[in-house]
């Protein structure tokens, strides 16, 4: 049957399976969104700014695990999508970002709203395309949501010029996918898994080091019951926080940079580490020269580029995460003498990181006069479900979260890692809520990052996001004013906002409701309040200026040269 | 630190924009490139880059590893030292007058280059080889007053009866 290009992508996303997209119309989309009109299976939410649209189907991506579709027109509302699709490369997260392009005759003639989009994200795309003929489109799309959505996963740009989505072609659904130079490798060698399950049975000092390969793989519980059966301790990076349940007593919480003593420690004194699907980047790993030295170090990961990219490794184990846990689990089924063997060798290992745990826990000092913002997170726990999806910006509110949140579940920590992306959090937020309208969403923000994408409060109050967003008020830009303090002599440059923000006459004027206290005996009142409301909420909180985010390993210190209290 | 040069073969989709994908990945990750020479091949559809660059081994592994990650990108043969015949082709203009154009023309006798256009005051030659080969002629005729010169960039092929498929 024959149909324009832009009916021809709607019905190529309706066979892909997506319900649910965010976009902003334009001039070189105006005819796909002509087209939306009539196709009934595809929700569509509005955000505010481009940018808000893409971080908004990064959390739809992130909480779901499925791909998130994000439209943009040409030109800037496509360069808006920039932020948000770097903000999805580095973290790994399946998206397809569809850019309106101007007409094909006017490419590369500076025409209005033209920009090389394809050119701009090369860096930060798994993959783009540019259709050049509506006959394409179907083949297209395939491949686009199949490359977002394997392997390593990522965001894939298409880039759909004006003139192709009017021009008529016949609609074919390829039934296969086939890409000859995309063959991502997904079986793990059971050689290699076999030495593996050797290296870990004579494990005396083990870690196993998770990161978040381990939550896209949809590994959490395999991993899980690995650990349990070596009982080897855990330790998460910020991506995999919720892949191994933190009341787990072998839980050693996140590691790193601003990470937990214990397991800072164990990572250091450790003479095998597990890594999986975890890549070793600098706030984690901290000063390389001195990282884990006595540690064999076995890798597990889909990306062959992640292994020997940043350490060396001993064992490298290239596939799905899922695949490789699997195999070891199989294999494990096999020792039982070994593994009995291996937990007497364990005894004084479990010591060891008790007494880490016992002596440096993470821990804050409250207060009865000033809010402390780890007394809002404990909250925040304590009052929200078990299964509620906690969304973040970026900074000291996020570390907070990390350390004191108590993550359980897979998929409930929506957070910039990687690109670090202040304003990612609110819009992530509204993603998630609109996947999973039932569930409780909660979006922590300082007051900096939160005022980077405020805008969507109006989508969130428009479609019914009942979205809960704490803000941790400062009035400081307070990471980079932690630093300030300690590396640079207490000199403030530019990190004050100054303007004290009235965020519940904001929220009012959004139409959403507005909260605030200052006193601590009030906390648990305002999130009870928020939590019961149907809508989305604003909760300010004025925390206490100055808190730092601690334990601190300083930028390019070993991992064991923790500041505890500053 | 001194590191070796590599030669390494990239198979590519002949595709809008792969070149600057190849480049791209090269320039943003802070690899280095001696030379590059890019044309279709024999299959339809396939475009075969021949890339010189220079890294320890760690490097060299995370080029391979990161190109082969590119889905435009086919295959990536890293030549050894021995496991390749290099060739490479320059154009080299030369000051050619009166003492010089003997000597010129000697040069280019024991080099089995070629005189490819020829004006009362200058030579053109056309030769080919070895990338040292290269080297070798060109620090023989720069004396002489070299005008102007463009090279190719090597191209290379495995050695033996196999083709790149095995």
């Amino acid at each position: 049957m024959k149909m324009n290009g832009a009916r021809i992508l709607l019905e190529c996303l309706k066979l892909e399976g997506v319900d649910l997209v965010f976009g902003y119309p334009g001039g070189t989309v105006i005819n796909l969104y002509d087209e939306l009109m009539n196709v009934r299976e595809i929700r569509h939410i509005l955000p505010r700014h481009e940018q808000g649209g893409t971080h908004a189907a990064d959390g739809y991506a992130r909480a779901t695990g499925k791909v998130g579709v994000a439209i943009a027109t040409s030109g800037p509302g496509a360069t808006n999508t920039v932020t948000g699709i770097a903000t999805a490369y580095m973290d790994s997260i399946p998206m397809v970002v569809i850019s309106g392009q101007v007409t094909t005759a006017l490419i590369g003639n500076d025409a209005f709203q033209e920009v090389d989009m394809i050119g701009i994200t090369r860096p930060i795309t798994k993959h783009s395309f540019l259709i050049r003929n509506p006959k394409d489109i179907p083949s297209i799309v395939r491949k686009a949501f199949y490359i977002a959505r394997s392997g390593r996963p990522g965001p894939v740009l298409i880039d759909f010029p004006k003139d192709v989505q009017i021009a008529q072609a016949e609609f074919k659904w390829p039934e296969t996918v086939d890409i000859r130079g995309y063959k991502p490798n997904l079986e793990g060698h059971p050689r290699q898994v076999e030495k593996a399950i050797l290296m870990m049975l004579a494990a005396r000092r083990p870690v196993i080091y998770v990161g978040g390969g381990v939550i896209s793989a949809d590994a959490a519980g395999d991993l899980t019951a690995l650990a349990r059966r070596l009982q080897f301790p855990v330790t998460t990076t910020l991506m995999g926080l919720g892949s191994f349940p933190e009341n787990d007593p072998l839980a050693l919480k996140m590691l790193g940079m601003h990470g937990a003593y214990a397991a800072n420690m164990a990572m250091t004194n450790s003479d095998l580490i597990l890594a999986v699907g975890a890549r070793f980047d600098d706030r984690v790993t901290g000063k390389i020269a001195t990282f884990a030295p006595h540690a064999k170090i076995i890798h597990v990961d889909v990306d062959p580029t992640s292994i020997r990219k940043n350490v060396r490794v001993d064992l490298p184990i290239v596939g799905d995460v899922k695949d490789v846990l699997v195999k070891m689990l199989a294999e494990l089924d096999k020792q039982a003498d070994g593994l009995k063997e291996l937990q007497a060798n364990l005894s004084v290992w479990h010591e060891d990181i008790s007494g880490w745990k016992e002596k440096y826990p993470i821990a804050y000092k409250q207060s009865t006069t000033t809010i402390k913002p780890q007394y809002v997170i404990q909250k925040l726990r304590e009052l929200s479900q078990e299964d509620a999806i906690m969304a973040t910006d970026v900074g000291q509110h996020q570390m907070w979260v990390a350390q004191f949140f108590g993550f359980q579940q897979p998929r409930t920590l929506l957070s910039s890692g990687g690109l670090g992306t202040m304003g990612f959090g609110l819009p992530a937020a509204m993603g998630a809520q609109a996947a999973f309208p039932k569930r409780q969403v909660i979006c922590v923000c300082g007051d900096g990052g939160v005022q980077m994408n405020i805008q969507e409060l109006a989508t969130m109050v428009q479609n019914r996001l009942p979205v809960k967003i704490v803000i941790l008020n400062n009035n400081f830009l307070g990471m980079v004013r932690q630093w300030q303090e300690l590396f640079f002599d207490k000199r403030y440059s530019q990190t004050c906002l100054e303007l004290p923000i009235d965020f519940v006459k904001l929220a009012e004027a959004y139409g959403a409701k507005g909260l605030r206290t200052e006193k601590p005996g009030e906390v648990e009142q305002v999130i009870k309040e928020a939590l019961a409301h149907n809508g989305p909420v604003v909760m300010e909180f004025k925390i206490s200026r100055e808190e730092k985010v601690l334990p601190m390993v300083p930028a390019g210190a070993s991992l064991n040269e923790m500041v505890l209290n500053a | 630190m001194h590191h070796n040069s590599h030669t390494i073969s990239v198979l590519v989709e002949n595709e809008f924009g792969v070149l600057a994908r190849v480049s791209g990945l090269f320039s943003g990750r802070g690899f280095n490139i001696e030379s590059l020479a890019v044309a279709p091949t024999n299959e339809e559809g396939l475009s075969r880059m021949t890339i010189v660059t220079r890294g320890d081994e760690n490097v060299l592994e995370q080029i391979t590893k990161q190109l082969n990650k590119l889905v435009d990108v086919i295959k990536v043969i890293d030549f050894s030292d021995e496991s390749a015949i290099e060739r490479e082709m320059a154009l080299i203009k030369v000051t050619a007058e009166d003492q010089n154009r003997a000597e010129v023309l000697r040069i280019v006798d024991i080099f089995r280059a070629k005189i490819i256009d020829v004006t009362p005051k200058s030579y053109t030659i056309e030769a080919t080889g070895a990338p040292v080969k290269i080297d070798a002629i060109l620090e023989l005729l720069r004396p002489l007053g070299l005008k102007e010169l463009v090279r190719t960039g090597a191209v290379a092929i495995g050695r033996g009866a196999k083709g790149w498929k095995g």
